[in-house]
């Protein structure tokens, strides 16, 4: 009987309104206003590639390849010189962003932490040639995004 | 057109349809990625449907033969992209077996409670996407949004919130970031939370079980002949885990059940997952709960590289380091059979190793294909609105379908 009632008054379907009507009204809203609001990334973020400089200006990066060794979708290429000075540095550092799958490798085999893998994921570009990275923008990005790099390197050091 | 004449005009042969050919997919919403879908149609009941697979083809067995085992890592991740890390578990699973090596306390704890998450993260996904299939739109949105969650701890500890890269032959990569476990229990009672909203608003709904009940019902021996496994398995009545039969990492030290179906239907499929959601967060628990502390990967500097600190100071460490990031690490020579109960069924993996730094043969079994094949019989006889539900119930995912 009260089986026959509870189908009959349609009882599962009327539950189900009720709550759809509890989310409706006091629920608090979840969406993100998104290119306004951003939701929360952490330090271990692994999105546009940089490539860092030491405090004094220098590039840290030495040429040693093991990001191109490692890079499982061989998106990094690397040319490497002797410069005036005799230091070993990159002539060519290039990466395919669209070949990259973002994997933090490169990152985890840098041995002077100059490849990184930052929390800027907002580089879309409208022409595939403007995602083939060369130094210059490796560089770039590494300037542009310094501060926010070595503060997330440095809260996660101790896990690594 | 031929005219009709009144010579060749058979009453019988003119009213007889022949059968339709449709095609769904692989644009269709309800084709869950990238199935295309031959179907033949007897009006609106279907005879024959032929799955045509392939169309997310990348080749991934025979690109992981050109690489080292790191870099063939991140190609699980891409396979079933729903639950990523609980892919790479098998990977690491069998070339940890072929080398050798034990994975301390602590690692094998947090490569459950992964798993678990990843379980959680598929079952929000697959459940709400068959609401979504068979009409309710509500259940996706609120789903998504505890998924979302699930994926910012993904996110926290491995930098990416889907392709994780994270479990690794060994261990993990790094270990989790202060604070996360208390994160995921709150998560824990958020999923649970939504869940009951789930079962309030599904579970005994009439037009979900008109949809559901008695929908592409598998017989346990058919299952059993099938290949099926995981929550199509156990749907059909076969209490049968991989966690329980053969416990891999520290499954053993957990208290768990394995919630089984009766009927082998779409609806019995659905209470199946939504059970085992409940059970993963038990899981979830009792591994924060009792996290052993300690190292989370081995200390077997041939297999993985030293922390970062003692890379920089010590010429040995830097030397692993070098070595492991260009040739990789060395396996010895031999062949294994890996499975682990990924939440679709029983992903496998297939490993020969010839002894040098890349597998020599990686086959996968993902559990999906073996599920899409009995798809066929499962539809027989059904109306096409009903083989919309079925896929919603196969829980399918394309990457590891077509690899």
């Amino acid at each position: 009987m009260n089986n026959f009632l509870r189908s009959f008054l349609l009882f599962e379907i009327v539950k189900g309104f009720a709550l759809t009507l509890k989310y409706m009204f006091f629920v608090p809203r979840v969406t993100v206003n998104y290119p306004y609001e951003k939701g929360p990334i952490s330090p271990r973020f692994r999105g546009q590639h940089a490539l860092r400089r030491y405090p004094n200006g220098e590039e840290r990066c030495i040429g040693c390849k093991l990001c191109e060794a490692i890079c499982p979708a061989l998106a990094i290429t690397i040319e490497v010189e002797p410069r005036e000075d005799g230091s070993r540095r990159t002539t060519k550092y290039d990466i395919d962003m669209t070949k990259c799958i973002y994997c933090g490798l490169c990152e985890e085999a840098c041995p002077v932490d100059a490849i990184v893998e930052g929390p800027n994921f907002e580089y879309a570009t409208e022409t595939r040639e403007e995602l083939f990275y060369n130094k210059e923008k490796l560089l770039d990005n590494g300037d542009r995004w310094e501060a926010q790099l070595a503060s997330n390197l440095a809260a996660d050091a101790p896990y690594r | 057109m031929r005219a009709k004449t009144a010579e060749n005009l058979d009453i019988a042969e003119e009213t007889r349809i022949k059968p339709m050919t449709m095609n769904f997919g692989p644009q269709h919403p309800a084709a869950h990625g990238v199935l295309r879908l031959v179907l033949e149609m007897e009006g609106e009941i279907v005879e024959r449907a032929d799955p045509h697979i392939g169309l997310l083809h990348r080749g991934t067995e025979k690109l992981i033969e050109h690489k080292t085992y790191t870099q063939a890592l991140p190609y699980f991740d891409r396979l079933d992209y729903v639950c990523p890390m609980n892919q790479e578990h098998a990977f690491a699973l069998a070339v940890e077996k072929l080398l050798g090596i034990t994975v301390p306390k602590r690692g094998q704890y947090i490569r459950v409670l992964f798993c678990e998450v990843g379980r959680v993260l598929n079952h929000l996904l697959s459940l709400t996407t068959f609401a979504l299939d068979v009409g309710a739109i509500t259940p996706s949105l609120w789903g998504f949004e505890e998924r979302e969650k699930g994926m910012e701890i993904y996110e926290r500890v491995s930098g990416a919130r889907m392709h994780a890269n994270y479990f690794r032959p060994g261990g993990v990569a790094r270990d989790m970031p202060a604070g996360l476990t208390d994160d995921i229990l709150e998560w824990c009672d958020s999923v649970e939370g939504y869940m009951n909203d789930l079962n309030t608003l599904f579970t005994g709904n009439r037009i979900f079980k008109q949809r559901t009940v008695d929908i592409g019902v598998v017989s346990k021996d058919e299952a059993l002949d099938w290949g099926f496994s995981g929550p199509m398995l156990r749907g059909s009545g076969v209490a049968w885990d991989l966690r329980k039969s053969q416990p891999y990492d520290s499954y053993e030290d957990f208290d768990f059940d394995i919630p089984i179906g009766k009927t082998g239907d779409c609806y019995a499929r659905y209470l199946v997952r939504v059970a085992e959601v409940f059970e993963s967060i038990k899981i979830m628990k009792q591994a924060i709960e009792n996290m052993p502390d300690g190292p989370v990967k081995t200390d077997d500097r041939k297999v993985c590289p030293p922390p970062r600190a003692e890379m920089k100071s010590s010429m040995e460490a830097m030397i692993h380091h070098f070595k492991l990031y260009t040739e990789g690490f060395h396996v010895p020579a031999g062949e294994t059979y890996t499975a682990v109960e990924a939440p679709k069924g029983e992903f496998g993996v297939y490993l020969v190793s010839d002894g040098t730094n890349k597998p020599y043969r990686c086959r996968i079994r993902a559990p999906g294909f073996a599920h899409l094949q009995a798809f066929d019989f499962m539809s027989k006889g059904h109306q096409l609105a009903d083989a919309v539900s079925i896929i919603g119930s196969l829980d399918i995912v394309f990457g590891e379908i077509d690899r």
